[in-house]
């Protein structure tokens, strides 16, 4: 399944990445490759097979409504490059 | 004019009161300064993990189970991508092609009999951040400068109920709110507050001419808090899009932000272009198989549900009353209560609400006295009464002993006077106006300070006239 300049076009925008003019014919081509790989497991008999959600063969993992320990407030915003009083501050949403 | 049939379809989403968020475990607290219950699993901080709640996943099976669900036998996590100051992760962990609940149904009462309403799905997921918009048109999310972010609802747990098409009225889709509503707050896994913002809702709504089978292109109303404005807020879409029709335009699909400040609902911009969320499995999270011996043990211990309740007692009070009662979460004490059954429903749900007395304090053998004599003490007392019957020691003898005077001999000297003091009132009630008999029981009330029994001294005036 060949991955169309239109379509390397729409992901980049969805994943905010901006691509130069070079490049989009190059992710066309190399994305293509990966789908083509991928699609190698069509040509498997997979009559009964389960889709695999996760590699590891475990169910069930959580924990316990316990309460632990949370940051302060100027830890949580140690790295922020703007804030204001105790919260955030990012451009206009 | 051909008749049009609205359309309803209902998104819910319901905040469960866990004491920890969803994939970590810091405590949610609606009121705390900014970004105090965070930790670097909710804030996005490179190389955390999430790890799931166990209680909000009983939970999640529990709200199923009561909306009728089949509980799937495996569930999974999914990544639901998109970009957003709310969102540091870059996508939300939700749940997409694999549900915890799905293929539900309730069935509503209503004043006009039955109705069913499907539920496609109730899944979990998780809050986002809370983003408040400064500067700009005071505010408003439209022409705002910045915003602030608290991530303290970041990672709270989050069921989302979606409901088939099946609603046909504003009034129906607000009444299947508010006895939802009614249902997490007793199942005690949600506090659902909506001026807290631990339920809200979108609608969708369309509309077709009768006996149209397939849906037209609906409008989404957009995080809704208040039942009275959703039912508000859907039938003047309704309204707009039958007006469009039958100008011969088209609706086209787009998000309403309904502000019921001034009754209008500009079009936001969409999130996300073409809804392309790109969802996949979260990696960093195995499969949920719950235990079908859990299923059948949170299925075992379903309360009777407010839309049975509803029905069975529309039988001894009506409609509106058994609504009333339960959707308040009245009927409990309703039903607790001795007495005339209308007599009780109307207090209980009126006079004694106004008080603000706790149902659940209240003595209701007491209260069904007091409901019993209240034609035979002073209005004032049975106020006082209502007031104090949450009240320990509660006891309603004290109130029926300050009963009415309804001694005769006590009432007649007063009566006697009250007519002589009225000369020309008597002649014109024995004339004819009978209709003053009133203002005549009015004034023995008066001057015996509310405390006389009104049918005595009704019938005790009635005589002295005639004489």
């Amino acid at each position: 399944m060949a991955i169309s300049r239109d379509e390397v076009l729409h992901v980049a925008r969805l994943a905010r990445l901006e691509l130069a003019e070079g490049e989009l014919d190059r992710f066309a081509e190399q994305l293509s490759a990966i789908l083509e790989a991928v699609g190698k497991v069509g040509e498997l008999d997979l009559e009964g097979v389960e889709p695999t959600a996760h590699p590891l063969d475990l169910v069930n993992v959580w924990a316990e409504d316990e309460p632990r320990p949370c940051l302060s407030a100027d830890e949580a915003l140690a790295n922020a490059p703007d804030r204001e009083g105790g919260s955030f501050r990012v451009p206009a949403a | 004019m051909s008749a049009w049939e609205p359309v309803i379809g209902l998104e819910i989403h319901v905040h469960l009161k866990t004491r920890t968020k969803m994939f970590c475990r810091c405590p949610i607290a609606y009121f705390e300064p900014p970004n105090t219950q965070t930790c670097p699993v909710c804030l996005a901080m490179p190389g955390s993990l999430p790890v799931p709640n166990r209680k909000a996943v009983e939970w999640t099976i529990l709200l199923g189970l009561a909306l009728g669900c089949e509980i799937a036998p495996r569930a999974i996590f999914h990544r639901k991508n998109y970009f957003y100051p709310d969102n540091p992760k870059g996508y939300q962990i939700s749940q997409y092609d694999e549900p915890l609940c799905v293929d539900g149904r309730v069935v509503v009462p209503g004043s006009d009999g039955d109705s069913e309403v499907g539920i496609v799905r109730a899944h979990l997921e998780e809050d986002a951040a809370k983003t408040v918009h400064v500067g700009g048109a005071e505010g408003r999310i439209h022409g705002s400068e910045s915003s602030l972010v608290d991530f303290n609802r970041a990672g709270t747990p989050l069921v989302e109920i979606v409901t088939a098409p099946d609603i046909r009225s504003a009034e129906q889709a607000k009444r299947f709110l508010q006895v939802l509503r009614q249902m997490v707050v007793e199942l005690d896994i949600s506090d659902a507050e909506m001026e807290k913002g631990s339920m809200r809702f979108d609608v969708n709504v369309s509309v077709r001419e009768a006996g149209e089978s397939d849906f037209r292109t609906r409008t989404e109303l957009k995080n809704m808090n208040s039942f009275n404005f959703a039912a508000k807020g859907i039938e003047r879409e309704i309204r707009r899009q039958v007006e469009l029709y039958e100008s011969g335009g088209t609706v086209v699909q787009e998000t309403l932000h309904f502000d019921p400040g001034n009754e209008s609902a500009p079009p936001l911009r969409s999130k996300e272009e073409a809804q392309d969320y790109r969802y996949f499995p979260e990696p960093d999270l195995v499969p949920l198989e719950p235990d079908r011996e859990l299923v059948e043990r949170l299925r075992g211990g379903l309360p009777e549900l407010p839309w049975a309740r509803i029905r069975r007692l529309e039988a001894e009070i009506g409609f509106t009353l058994a609504e009333g009662l339960v959707t308040s979460g009245r009927d409990e004490l309703y039903s607790r209560v001795p007495g005339e059954r209308e007599a009780v429903a109307n207090v209980v749900m009126n006079e004694l609400a106004a008080t603000g007395v706790e149902p659940a304090d209240v003595n209701a053998e007491e209260l069904g006295k007091v409901i019993a004599a209240r034609a035979d003490i002073p209005r004032a007392a049975f106020a006082e009464a209502l007031a104090a019957s949450g009240d320990e020691g509660f006891s309603a003898e004290r109130y029926l002993a300050e009963s009415a005077i309804a001694d005769v001999s006590e009432l007649d000297p007063v009566i006697d006077r009250i007519l002589g003091q009225n000369q020309q009132q008597v002649e014109a009630y024995r004339g004819g106006k009978e209709g003053l008999l009133g203002f005549f029981v009015g004034q023995v009330m008066k001057e015996t300070g509310g405390k006389a029994n009104p049918k005595v001294v009704n019938e005790r005036v009635r005589e002295k006239l005639k004489a």
